[in-house]
C-alpha cells in the first residue's frame, strides 16, 4: 500500500488574501494552526508526492474542451495565476512529478477515463493550500482537476468512482503518495453573497463524510445543492473523491462557519487508510 | 453564443500575461479577436464588473478579472450589487445573487 495519507481542507482565496482584514483573528489563527498541523501530518507521512484534487477556476480548462477529470503530468508547474499582491501568494515554481503522474494515469485509465496535462498553471484552489501544506514547495505535486465550475458536471457517483480508481493507482505504485482534497462546503464565493454560510448543511455534509457513509454521500444532487449551499456547494465532488480513495472514516480536525470573510466555512480533516478502498 | 466569448475573453486574460500587456497597450486588437456585442466590448472597455456581472461571466472569472484591475475587495462586491441595481438580476449562469443584497460578513457591514 502506497497510499499513506488522505485529507481534505479548504482553499478560498480569501484564507490567504483578506487574513489581514479578519477581525476574529483568534479564530483565524485556530484554523492556520489546523492546516498546519496537516503539513505536519503529511510530512511525517514519509510522503514522496502529493496528489492535490481540487477544483479549479479556469486556469486551465475552459469550455472549449472541458474536461470532467484531468491528471497533471508535468514535470513543473507555475502559480497562482491571480494578482500576487491580491492573492498574498508570491508567483512560484512547483515541481511535479511527471514519471509517477503517467503511471497513475495509466492505472486510473483501466476503470475511468480521464484527461492529462503536462502544462497547468495553479490557481488559488491549489496554491492556497500549498502555501500551507508545502510552503517551501520542495515536495512533488501532482495536480487533479474535477470539473464543478462548468456544468454540465460529472456525477457524483463518478467522483467516487474515480476516488476509487485513484485509490488503485496509488497502490499499484512503490513511492509513498498522500492525497488531499481541496474544495468548499456551501458557500457563495464571487457574488455578493460572498460570506453567506449554510452552517447547518454543511455540518450535515461533514457528518456524512466523516461516516463515510457512501449512499449518504451520494444522495445530493446539483439542484438541491445549488439551492441549500450554494454553486460553491459543487465543489463537494473533491472531498467525495477523497473519502472514496480513503475508504477509512473521518477524523474532523477543524470546522468553522465563524470566518466568513473567507468565503467559506474553513475545514481540515483527515480520513483512516484501514480499510479496503 | 456571445456570453461564451465574452468569458473566454476573461479566460485568456486572467491567465496569459502577454493578453495583460495587450490589454494594457492595444485593447482594441485584443478586442478584435473575440465575438462580442457592442455591450460586451465597452463593459470590457469600462472594466465595468456590475455589468460583466449580470450579463452572466462566471463568478470566478469575473473576481479574477476585478482582482486584475487592482479592485479592492469590498468595493468589488458592491460593484456587482450596483449592477444588480442598475441592470437587473444576472442574466445567465449559476452566479446569480440569492442573498437579497446584504453584506454577509462583520467586516463588510461595517464599511
Amino acid at each position: 500500500m502506497s497510499l499513506v495519507y488522505a485529507g481534505v481542507l479548504s482553499h478560498a482565496p480569501g484564507i490567504t488574501g483578506r487574513a489581514h482584514l479578519v477581525e476574529n483573528t483568534a479564530k483565524r489563527d485556530e484554523f492556520y494552526a489546523a492546516l498546519d498541523k496537516q503539513r505536519r501530518e503529511i510530512q511525517d507521512s514519509g510522503a514522496e508526492a502529493l496528489i492535490v484534487i481540487a477544483a479549479e477556476h479556469f486556469a486551465n480548462f475552459f469550455m472549449n474542451n472541458m474536461p470532467a477529470y484531468c491528471i497533471g503530468i508535468g514535470s513543473q508547474y507555475e502559480g497562482p495565476i491571480e494578482d500576487p499582491d491580491w492573492l498574498k501568494i508570491s508567483r512560484t515554481k512547483v515541481p511535479g512529478a511527471a514519471d509517477l503522474a503517467t503511471r497513475l494515469t495509466r492505472e486510473v485509465m483501466k476503470t475511468v477515463d480521464v484527461a492529462y496535462a503536462e502544462e497547468w498553471k495553479f490557481d488559488h484552489g491549489i496554491m492556497v493550500p500549498l502555501h500551507f501544506l508545502t510552503p517551501e514547495y520542495d515536495l512533488p505535486i501532482i495536480p487533479v482537476n474535477i470539473n464543478c465550475q462548468g456544468p454540465p458536471l460529472t456525477p457524483l457517483h463518478r467522483a467516487w468512482a474515480f476516488g476509487k480508481a485513484l485509490r488503485r493507482a496509488c497502490d499499484s505504485v512503490p513511492e509513498k503518495i498522500a492525497v488531499v482534497g481541496t474544495g468548499g462546503i456551501s458557500h457563495w464565493p464571487a457574488t455578493p453573497d460572498s460570506g453567506k454560510i449554510n452552517e447547518k448543511w454543511d455540518r450535515e455534509f461533514l457528518d456524512r463524510l466523516m461516516r463515510n457513509d457512501k449512499d449518504a454521500l451520494l444522495s445530493y444532487d446539483d439542484i438541491q445543492t445549488y439551492r441549500d449551499a450554494g454553486q460553491g456547494g459543487f465543489e463537494i465532488r473533491t472531498f467525495i473523491a477523497i473519502a472514496a480513495a480513503s475508504g477509512g472514516d473521518g477524523e474532523l480536525q477543524f470546522y468553522t462557519a465563524e470566518l466568513p470573510i473567507f468565503a467559506v466555512g474553513c475545514t481540515v480533516a483527515r480520513f483512516s487508510l484501514d480499510r479496503t478502498a | 453564443m456571445s456570453l461564451y466569448h465574452l468569458q473566454k475573453f476573461l479566460y485568456e486574460l486572467n491567465r496569459d500575461e502577454t493578453a495583460q500587456q495587450k490589454y494594457r497597450n492595444d485593447l482594441e486588437t485584443l478586442l478584435d479577436d473575440f465575438d462580442l456585442s457592442d455591450e460586451e466590448s465597452n463593459a470590457l472597455r469600462e472594466g465595468d464588473i456590475g455589468l460583466l456581472y449580470v450579463l452572466g461571466v462566471n463568478g470566478q472569472i469575473l473576481m479574477h478579472y476585478a482582482a486584475f484591475l487592482e479592485i479592492e475587495w469590498f468595493a468589488y462586491l458592491e460593484l456587482m450589487r450596483e449592477g444588480i441595481a442598475k441592470h437587473g438580476p444576472v442574466r445567465a449562469g449559476v452566479y446569480a445573487m440569492t442573498g437579497g443584497g446584504e453584506s454577509f460578513t462583520v467586516e463588510g457591514k461595517k464599511r
